[in-house]
Order: C-alpha cells, then sequence, then structure tokens
C-alpha cells in the first residue's frame, strides 16, 4: 500500500478534524461553532467507514462468488454516531436560538460582555 | 423470574417512562413516575450488588445475542456499587427537586424537566451496567444531552450560555472518546470491553493504541472536568436550577471517573499500561493541579454555588490522583471518593437550594445568618462541610485515609502533602461559607425566613444521616471499594 493514495482517506481524516476544531475554537459566532463542530464529528464518521473498508470488497450481502465484502460495522456504528451529532446540532442551534432571544446577540465577545455587566 | 433481567430493566424502564411523561403532559404524573422508577431502580441496584457479593460478576446478553458480537451488560462488584450510589442520588434527588423545580421552572415546562431528568438518569445508569465500549459512548451522550437541556432551564439566561459551552466541550470530550474507541476498534476488532482486554496486550505496543488511550484519556478528562479542562463547570453548576445542580454535580462527574477507571483498568489492565505509556504520571501531575488551583480560586468566590463548583474540581482531583497510584489503595480510595463525593456534594447543594428556596439568592453577602433561620439546613451544611475537608469521623476523611496510604506505599511523600493541603484549603473555603452562615448578622433577606419545607428536608437529612454514619463506620463502603480496587488491579484478597 503506497503511503499517499493507501492512506488518503485518514489524511482526509485528519484535515477534516483540525479544520473542525480550528472552527470551534476560533469563531465567535454561536452557529459557526456548532457547524464546526459538526464538521470534527464528520471527520470521525468518515474515519469509522475508511477503516471498515477492504480492498475490492462489495457490499456486505451475502450473494454467490463475492467471497470479500467491507466490514459493516463500522458503518452501523456510525448510523448511531450520527443520529447523537444530530441531536447535539438541533440542541446546539435551539440554544443559540434561546441565547439570542435572551442577549440580542450571537457573538461570543458581546455575549462575554454582557454576562460580565450585572444587570 | 425478574431477576436474570435486572441489568437491563435498569437502564429500560426509566428510558420508556420518559416518553410516556412527554405525551401524558402532567407535571404530577411524571413527578410520581419519577420518584417511582428512581426508587424501583435503586432497589435493583441494591439487590444487583448483593447478587455480586454473592455470585460475583453478572453478565446480560441483551437480545441474546452472545458477548463479543452481540452488546453485553457486565456488572461486577464496581458497577453495583456506582450504580447503587448514582441510583440513591437519583432517587433522593427526585424528592428534593419538587419545591423548587415547581418554584424555578415556568409551570407548562415543569413536565420536560423530569422528562429530560429520566433520561439523564437511563444514561448513567447505562454507563455503569455496560461492557461494550461503543455503548457507553452511547449512553454518555444521552446523559450529556439531556444534561445540557437540564442546565439550560435555569433562570438566569447565563444558564443558556453555560448549557452551550458544556455542549461543546462535551461533544469534542464525546467524539474524542470514540475516536479512541475507532482506533482501538481497527487493531482488535473488538468492543466488547472483556475482549478487549483480552486482546490488547499483543498490541499495546502499537502507535494506534498509544493514540486512542491518549483520546480517550482527554475525552473522558473532558466530561470529568479536571483540572485543565474544567471551564464548563463552574457555569454550569452555577446556573442551573437548584435541583439540577444536585442531580448533576452529584453524579455526571463522577461517572466519568467510572468511565476513566473502566478504560484504563478493565480494558486497558491498568497498572500493565502504565509502563510503556506513563498517564499515570499525566493524570497524577493534573489531579494534583486540581486539588490546588480549584481550591484556591473556590476560597475568593461570593456565590455559594459557584464556590461549591470549584471544590468539586479539586474534589474531582482526588479520583484522578487515586487511580493514577495504580495500587488497590489508590484505587479503592477513587473508588469509595465517587460514593463520598456523590453524597457530601448532594447534601451540600440540597443544602444550598433550601437556602436559596427561602431566600432566594445564593451570594454570600445575601444569606448571611441565615442558619439561626433554618438551623437544619444550617447543621446539614455544616456536616457537608466536615466531609469536604475531611475531617475524621467524616467521609471526606475515609478518602484521605486510603489516599495517603496509597501515596505512602508508593514512598510519594509530596503527593500525600498536597493532599492535606488541599484539605486545610477547603477548611477556607467551607469557613467562608459556615462564617457567613452562623456568624454575620443577618441579612435583610433573611429576615423573617422560614425552615425550608419538609419535602427538601427529608432527603437533605436522609444525606446527612449517609455522610455521618459512613464517617463514623467506613468499614461497609471502604471494604467494598477496596475488594473491587482488587479485582480490578488483579491482586486477590
Amino acid at each position: 500500500m503506497m503511503l499517499l493514495p493507501g492512506l488518503f482517506n485518514y489524511w482526509l481524516v485528519v484535515v477534516l478534524m483540525m479544520i473542525g476544531f480550528y472552527v470551534v475554537i476560533a469563531q465567535g459566532n454561536l452557529v459557526k461553532k456548532l457547524f464546526g463542530l459538526n464538521i470534527f464529528q464528520v471527520a470521525v464518521f468518515v474515519f469509522y467507514i475508511s477503516m471498515g473498508k477492504i480492498e475490492d470488497g462489495t457490499a456486505p450481502i451475502l450473494v454467490d462468488g463475492e467471497p470479500v465484502y467491507t466490514n459493516p460495522l463500522p458503518s452501523v456504528l456510525i448510523l448511531t454516531a450520527i443520529v447523537v451529532g444530530i441531536a447535539t446540532l438541533a440542541l446546539g442551534l435551539a440554544l443559540a436560538v434561546r441565547i439570542r432571544n435572551a442577549f440580542g446577540t450571537m457573538e461570543e465577545d458581546e455575549i462575554d460582555a454582557a454576562e460580565a455587566d450585572p444587570s | 423470574m425478574i431477576t436474570p433481567h435486572l441489568p437491563i430493566l435498569e437502564v429500560v424502564l426509566p428510558l420508556v417512562s420518559a416518553p410516556i411523561c412527554l405525551i401524558l403532559r402532567s407535571a404530577v404524573v411524571a413527578w410520581w413516575m419519577a420518584v417511582a422508577l428512581t426508587w424501583a431502580a435503586f432497589a435493583g441496584a441494591l439487590m444487583l450488588l448483593g447478587e455480586v457479593l454473592n455470585a460475583g460478576p453478572i453478565t446480560y446478553a441483551l437480545g441474546g445475542w452472545a458477548a463479543p458480537w452481540g452488546i453485553e451488560y457486565r456488572i461486577d462488584l464496581l458497577s453495583a456499587f456506582v450504580l447503587v450510589t448514582v441510583t440513591a442520588i437519583g432517587s433522593l434527588a427526585i424528592l428534593f427537586a419538587r419545591a423548587p423545580v415547581a418554584r424555578e421552572i415556568p409551570a407548562d415546562r415543569v413536565y420536560l424537566f423530569y422528562v429530560m431528568y429520566l433520561l439523564s438518569f437511563t444514561g448513567l445508569l447505562g454507563i455503569a451496567v455496560t461492557g461494550d465500549a461503543f455503548n457507553l459512548f452511547v449512553f454518555l451522550e444521552i446523559t450529556s444531552l439531556s444534561a445540557y437541556v437540564l442546565i439550560s432551564l435555569g433562570s438566569d439566561r447565563r444558564a443558556l450560555t453555560a448549557a452551550f459551552r458544556y455542549l461543546i466541550m462535551g461533544t469534542i470530550g464525546a467524539t474524542f472518546y470514540i475516536i479512541g474507541v475507532g482506533m482501538m476498534y481497527m487493531m482488535t476488532g473488538t468492543l466488547n470491553m472483556a475482549d478487549l482486554a483480552a486482546r490488547l496486550p499483543g498490541v499495546l505496543h502499537l502507535r494506534t493504541i498509544d493514540m486512542a488511550l491518549a483520546f480517550i484519556t482527554v475525552g473522558l478528562s473532558l466530561k470529568l472536568a479536571v483540572f485543565p479542562l474544567h471551564f464548563w463547570l463552574p457555569n454550569a453548576y452555577t446556573h442551573a436550577p437548584s435541583a439540577v445542580s444536585v442531580f448533576l454535580a452529584a453524579t455526571s462527574t463522577k461517572i466519568a471517573a467510572y468511565a476513566l477507571i473502566r478504560i484504563i483498568y478493565t480494558v486497558f489492565g491498568g497498572p500493565a499500561v502504565f509502563a510503556p505509556m506513563p498517564i499515570d504520571e499525566m493524570l497524577l501531575g493534573f489531579g494534583m493541579l486540581s486539588m490546588i488551583a480549584a481550591s484556591l480560586v473556590a476560597m475568593f468566590q461570593d456565590n455559594m454555588k459557584r464556590l461549591l463548583a470549584y471544590s468539586s474540581i479539586s474534589q474531582i482531583g482526588y479520583m484522578v490522583v487515586g487511580l493514577s497510584l495504580g495500587n488497590v489503595e489508590g484505587l479503592a480510595a477513587s473508588i469509595v471518593h465517587i460514593f463520598n463525593h456523590a453524597m457530601m456534594k448532594a447534601l451540600l447543594f440540597m443544602a444550598v437550594g433550601c437556602v436559596f428556596y427561602r431566600v432566594g439568592s445564593v451570594r454570600l453577602a445575601d444569606i448571611a445568618g441565615f442558619a439561626r433561620r433554618m438551623p437544619i439546613t444550617g447543621a446539614a451544611l455544616l456536616v457537608g462541610g466536615f466531609s469536604l475537608i475531611g475531617t475524621p469521623l467524616s467521609i471526606g476523611f475515609v478518602t484521605k485515609w486510603f489516599l495517603l496510604e496509597g501515596a505512602l506505599e508508593k514512598g510519594w511523600w509530596p503527593v500525600a502533602a498536597i493532599v492535606i493541603l488541599s484539605g486545610l484549603l477547603a477548611l477556607v473555603y467551607v469557613w467562608r461559607i459556615v462564617e457567613a452562615a452562623y456568624f454575620r448578622a443577618p441579612a435583610p433577606a433573611v429576615e423573617g425566613i422560614r425552615e425550608a419545607p419538609a419535602i427538601m428536608l427529608a432527603p437533605l437529612l436522609i444525606l446527612a444521616a449517609i455522610n455521618i454514619f459512613f464517617g463514623i463506620d467506613g468499614t461497609l463502603t471502604g471494604d467494598l471499594s477496596i475488594a473491587a480496587a482488587q479485582a480490578l488491579v488483579g491482586t486477590s484478597p
């Protein structure tokens, strides 16, 4: 297995993960933070699905003459993780809406200023 | 007939009743259901503990699928002990919750509070009983997602931002955890903890496994709020509704400590993994930093809930140091502190909740002199305070004793000194509360208040009794945690 093509998916995972992580840390807007978090989670999904893939493997359906198939378990696990990710994103966005209603802004620095000011 | 299915019933009953409460839309029904279920879960946990003590670990194959392929629930002494702790807190906190929830949360949302409470409770129990690394992640997220909602129900708008920050940090922690689990799966092809434990020694030298352990440790430490990763905790506990502070402060970080012990000791084999990967030294350092730094911050807080939140971080340090010592005494200190800290923090947050219920503030200046008007609450606060400091005859002392034994067995005098120093710092911040409660002239808001209602005092007094009883006679909890630690470290008793 050559280094770059064989590990292409994993390089992709690393890049995606770092993009997501960077957005979570660097962005002040709460909605952008949530999208960064989502990209970060998607990177993990790609990671799981890649590790189950076998070269020249088919879909995991038992048919004659197709002895090599992809490991279905990581994909199934990721279905669960996708559900968790959606729930997290939905809850996060709902909180962002409530925060906007309560503070009148979704920028983190303005919220911090409003919180520090005892009103 | 029911007994063989107890492990799954513990989890499924609250999980199923949460949507039922949602459909019924009645706060009264939801409360009664939550009370019945949490107490039933507590009874079930006691039965499971009894069975584990009699007949050894219980395994339960979910849906009848055999262990390495299906999800396995596995209850050993540690799981049963944590299960009893969590269900005890859950069943006492729900009794306490009724009055403050009715006051702090808008009436049309009260039933939603109990729905979320039941879901969070489900997740906590699931983490304790599961023997599957991925299943643990699912339960971790069930309990965390409902915890974010519970915190956001706080009446202050800062509760919303606190919940949002917790959501970001908690999700990163959980995602780190699944990255680690994925790496372990890549190298071993299994997710079952017992199976992982059997296969990991063969691949322990691989860098992928190093990374897996690193990701899992950092991820769980985020949920656990170890010192540099604690930023979500103080705001979350401060601005959450009183009942939520009681429940979460006593359970959520404790269950993360349990998960960390489970991964490091059951899955990675404990001391065996410390030689190739010195995470014990790392955890020891951060644990001691937690103890000292958080205590120093707690000393300067004027808000009682925030003070207790920082003290939680410092107490989490005890658990982390205990498990990083790698010997039976140290690990037993961690395990017994899961119980002890849950009991003392639930007691303290309940007492503060009672004060808030009557006075309407948790700032030290506003509650000055309340103990003269609310003698029972004041006395309970005092008991909790002594436990926090770890004076002899309090449950905090049991932990300290084990921790000092563990540190001295290794000859680590500085660790022992830090543990004692942290107790002295706790004395300072507990004294600030006691001084305000007993010795200051009553604040205007305190004039004319009465003792808290009986339904709030009952769980408070039960917890105070637990704190006193297990402080005077710590042999029951102590022996249990030593037996659990011996089973984990792998030395015969």
